[in-house]
């Protein structure tokens, strides 16, 4: 009880350190004790702003989402260029596709937008009211039925072993 | 070893340089604003991506310690660029498609930048649409 109230928020506690330590570019024992202090400091200021604390699970799936998340960025550039360059723009099909979400906490839905405004040819655009459905913009999609399948299965499965 | 890390390190620069450039073509290229506001999102993060990778080698092998300043920057990047990606596009949105244009929410629920005004608190979003 008493570490729960020293440490609101041990994530961001140890998120703090890292940019810290990274910010000042040295790993020596005074920047990391340093980092330390701010993470702890700041985490027990800002407590009372917080809407909420999301649970995250699964370490692993986690480094396996980014390492993912990274190869389609950079599959995601060269289909892109490729699309800039050799199509011509009447050959381009654009399109916006309104994909169903299963995910629930807005946490979760921000990082699957953000994901997909980083991936192949998609950027997420609007979210719906209720927050159950995400307008997103192709650059080209001859199929957007196909393009919804995948960012359920690649990406929301995923997320959603990940936030719930 | 050395020569092996400069052409490396060349390598990426020349890659990324390309990139940034296909980037800043396909804003010139391409037809209407949703779809330019692909080039910039992607073409430019690798552009960007290759850059902080050929400093990071270029200050572990050249400048005798490893840098961390690159991965902030990637970090930093990763957050800002799906924000005013989306800050845009719902703009764009907002101003220039009528709401029966675009393809409806499911669940019958409507998109969040079209919030009937009549419901929604007087947040000066009706002042928004005058124009």
């Amino acid at each position: 009880m008493m570490l729960r109230r020293l440490f609101p928020h041990p994530l961001l506690t140890i998120v703090l350190a890292i940019v810290w330590v990274m910010l000042v570019n040295t790993l020596t024992i005074n920047a990391v004790v340093f980092g330390l202090g701010v993470g702890l400091v700041i985490p027990l200021i800002t407590a009372p702003y917080w809407p909420g604390r999301p649970r995250l699970r699964h370490p692993v799936r986690i480094a396996e989402y980014i390492l993912i998340v990274l190869w389609d960025i950079v599959v995601a550039n060269v289909q892109v260029a490729g699309i800039v360059l050799f199509k011509r723009n009447a050959d381009i099909r654009p399109a916006f596709i309104s994909i169903p979400l299963e995910l629930r906490t807005p946490e979760a839905i921000t990082v699957l937008a953000g994901t997909i405004t980083m991936t192949p040819g998609t950027v997420s655009s609007d979210v719906a009211r209720d927050g159950r459905s995400l307008l997103v913009h192709c650059l080209d999609a001859p199929d957007p039925d196909a393009v919804t399948r995948q960012i359920k299965a690649r990406y929301e499965r995923r997320l959603k072993e990940i936030f719930e | 070893m050395e020569t092996a890390a400069e052409i490396v390190i060349a390598l990426l620069l020349v890659v990324s340089g390309v990139f940034g450039l296909v980037g800043s073509y396909g804003l010139i290229k391409l037809s209407d604003p949703m779809m330019r506001l692909h080039a910039p999102t992607k073409a430019t993060t690798l552009g960007v991506g290759g850059v902080l990778i050929a400093s990071m080698l270029y200050f572990l092998v050249f400048g005798g310690a490893p840098s961390f300043h690159e991965l902030m920057i990637t970090l930093f990047l990763f957050l800002t660029a799906p924000v005013s990606a989306h800050f845009v596009a719902k703009a764009f949105l907002h101003r220039n498609i009528r709401r029966e244009e675009v393809v409806p929410a499911r669940h019958g629920s409507v998109w969040a930048g079209y919030s009937p005004a009549e419901d929604a608190p007087a947040t000066g979003e009706a002042d928004d649409r005058v124009e």
